[in-house]
């Protein structure tokens, strides 16, 4: 064998990002047959038939070719017309609209459009794991502003000001979050919108989650607000609201300069999303919102019934408002979130998600994933609830 | 009361303190609440759907179209109650369209199912004419795929 090491010759930047902390738990629990995962970050539901059925009739009438770099014609007029009808916003679908491989891509091209080097993003934690990432590989530094479960893991203008530097250039948020389950309510959002006014940051707004939310609160776009749609990047996809995820269609809309610079890494980089795909997510704007209420009702039942078991065996629990997480405070049993995850998987078999993997301020907190059968919840709550009266203090 | 009404429709094996952590209430109010469902005749009843064939039963059933001469006063309701009273029959539907009745008719074999037609149905007041259908393969009843369920895909633990 040559001598030939990688090792230093990777590039700094992706050395210096840490592997994602869900790996370990992965690879315990592939080892397991009888495991209960409450770890999974996608909806449990087959995509709805009806957008099956027109991705297999889309083949068979062979939309197999590249689309345009920014997407189909027809599903940027689709993303308008939703956002017009549900916000009252109106994005231009010809140059305020691109189709991206999921809100994964989206948030890597908003990132790369807009940071310098050394350009500072605020993001307020815990947060989905991408986001400081992405920010890093971008060029950019990443500025965790830590949430508490006192204020339901919202952020203030007062949290984000104790981070502000002259280096701030964006806020990135997630709400409904993953991994809290937390919503932000119009008030909470508008206090947020002067303050990137009064700072002049741009604001990425990661709504996925946007159509899950519970309790009648009804979800707030960030970009709806006054004076806000300019300096918004909004992001969002068919994943979570559609059960879309292995699909990877997402979307961004934001000012025609702002898009075209996302357009020109997206062609270069990417091209454009897969053809099938898109031709699914035109059916499931015009045709899949019946399903998708109902598996939002599904949803809300479980989000009872788990914040109901999970306190019954004495975890603290804020009540999630949107999403599918709940994120139980664990700290009663003497264990890190890490230790938490790992004991419980290794003596009940039930995986779930460290706190600590979505930011430092999740620690003492572990993230449970409603998205399974009511059966698979009450069972793992007995499990967990088993594990929590041992070592309980 | 609807939402209780949606949460049993799909799963009436649900127990009761399961149903009271959704609906965020207490277990007494719920069985109350069940029972005055099921005292009003909202709630017909409980069943459990079937794949007799898997389970190794070979039932017979037929759909049988019938046309009635309507009465006066009852028009068709009181022909429809006679026939809905044989345990044999498993649904009665008023129809649209080219006949009346819409009748299905569950037996153990092709002839008690012809025997019950010619003797029972065909032979009521009323009744004009009959044209049987007989059902040779299921492949959803009641909202459920009968065969293999779609396998849960997902990796264990994903972001």
């Amino acid at each position: 064998m040559s001598g030939m090491s990688w090792d230093e010759r990777l590039s700094p930047t992706v050395k210096m990002i840490a592997p994602s902390g869900i790996r370990k738990f992965f690879d315990i629990a592939a080892e397991m047959d009888d495991v209960i995962s409450l770890g999974v970050g996608e909806p449990d539901f087959v995509t709805p038939w009806t957008i099956r059925e027109s991705c297999v009739y889309g083949l068979e009438q062979g939309y197999t070719s590249y689309t345009a770099n920014r997407g189909m014609a027809e599903l940027r007029d689709e993303i308008a017309r939703m956002h017009d009808e549900r916000y009252g916003i109106k994005y231009d679908a010809k140059t305020e609209a691109l189709v991206t491989v999921g809100v994964s891509e989206a948030l890597d091209l908003a990132l790369r459009s807009i940071i310098a080097p050394g350009d500072e993003v605020l993001i307020p934690e815990p947060c989905y794991v991408s986001y400081s990432a992405c920010t890093v590989l971008a060029g950019g530094v990443a500025v965790p502003v830590p949430s508490r479960i006192e204020n339901e893991f919202r952020v203030t203008p007062d949290d984000l000001a104790a981070r502000l530097t002259e280096k701030t250039k964006a806020l990135l948020i997630g709400y409904p979050n993953n991994p809290t389950g937390a919503v932000m309510t119009k008030d909470d959002l508008l206090a947020i919108a002067r303050f990137a006014e009064e700072h002049d940051l741009i604001v990425i707004s990661d709504e996925i989650y946007g159509d899950l939310t519970y309790g009648g609160e009804e979800h707030v776009c960030f970009a709806a607000l006054p004076r806000m749609k300019e300096r918004t990047i909004l992001l969002n996809g068919f994943s979570k609201a559609y059960a879309m995820t292995g699909w990877r269609i997402g979307y961004a809309l934001g000012s025609p300069e702002v898009i075209a610079a996302m357009t020109k890494i997206h062609q270069y980089a990417i091209l454009c999303a897969p053809v099938t795909a898109q031709v699914a997510a035109i059916e499931a704007l015009r045709r899949g919102d019946k399903y998708m209420r109902k598996m939002v009702a599904e949803y809300d039942r479980r989000r009872s019934f788990i914040y109901d078991g999970l306190t019954k065996i004495g975890l603290k629990c804020f009540e999630p408002k949107g999403a599918f997480y709940i994120f139980p405070d664990i700290t009663s049993t003497g264990l890190t979130s890490n230790e938490f995850a790992e004991g419980l998987l290794k003596s009940e078999h039930v995986a779930l998600v460290p706190g600590s993997a979505f930011g430092e301020c999740g620690e003492g907190y572990v993230r449970c994933s409603y998205a399974t059968s009511l059966d698979e919840i009450d069972e793992a709550i007995k499990r967990i609830g088993n594990f929590v009266k041992k070592h309980s203090k | 009361m609807n939402e209780l009404l949606n949460l049993l429709e799909h799963d009436a094996r649900r127990p009761v303190s399961e149903l009271a952590a959704i609906l965020r209430r207490s277990e007494y109010e719920v069985e109350k609440d069940i029972h005055a469902l099921e005292k009003d005749g909202i709630v017909l009843g409980y069943n459990t759907v079937i794949d007799w064939n898997k389970a190794g039963r070979n039932t017979v059933t037929a759909v049988i179209e019938v046309n009635l001469t309507p009465q006066r006063d009852v028009g068709f309701d009181a022909i429809a109650d006679r026939v809905s009273r044989f345990d044999e029959v498993r649904s009665v539907d008023l129809m649209s369209g080219g006949f009346d009745l819409l009748v299905t008719v569950e037996g153990e074999s092709l002839q008690e199912i012809a025997d019950f037609i010619a003797r029972r149905l065909a032979t009521i007041e009323g009744v004009v004419s009959t044209r049987s259908h007989f059902l040779l393969k299921p492949y959803k009843k009641d909202g459920l795929i009968v065969g293999n369920k779609e396998k849960d895909r997902r990796l264990v633990v994903s972001p």
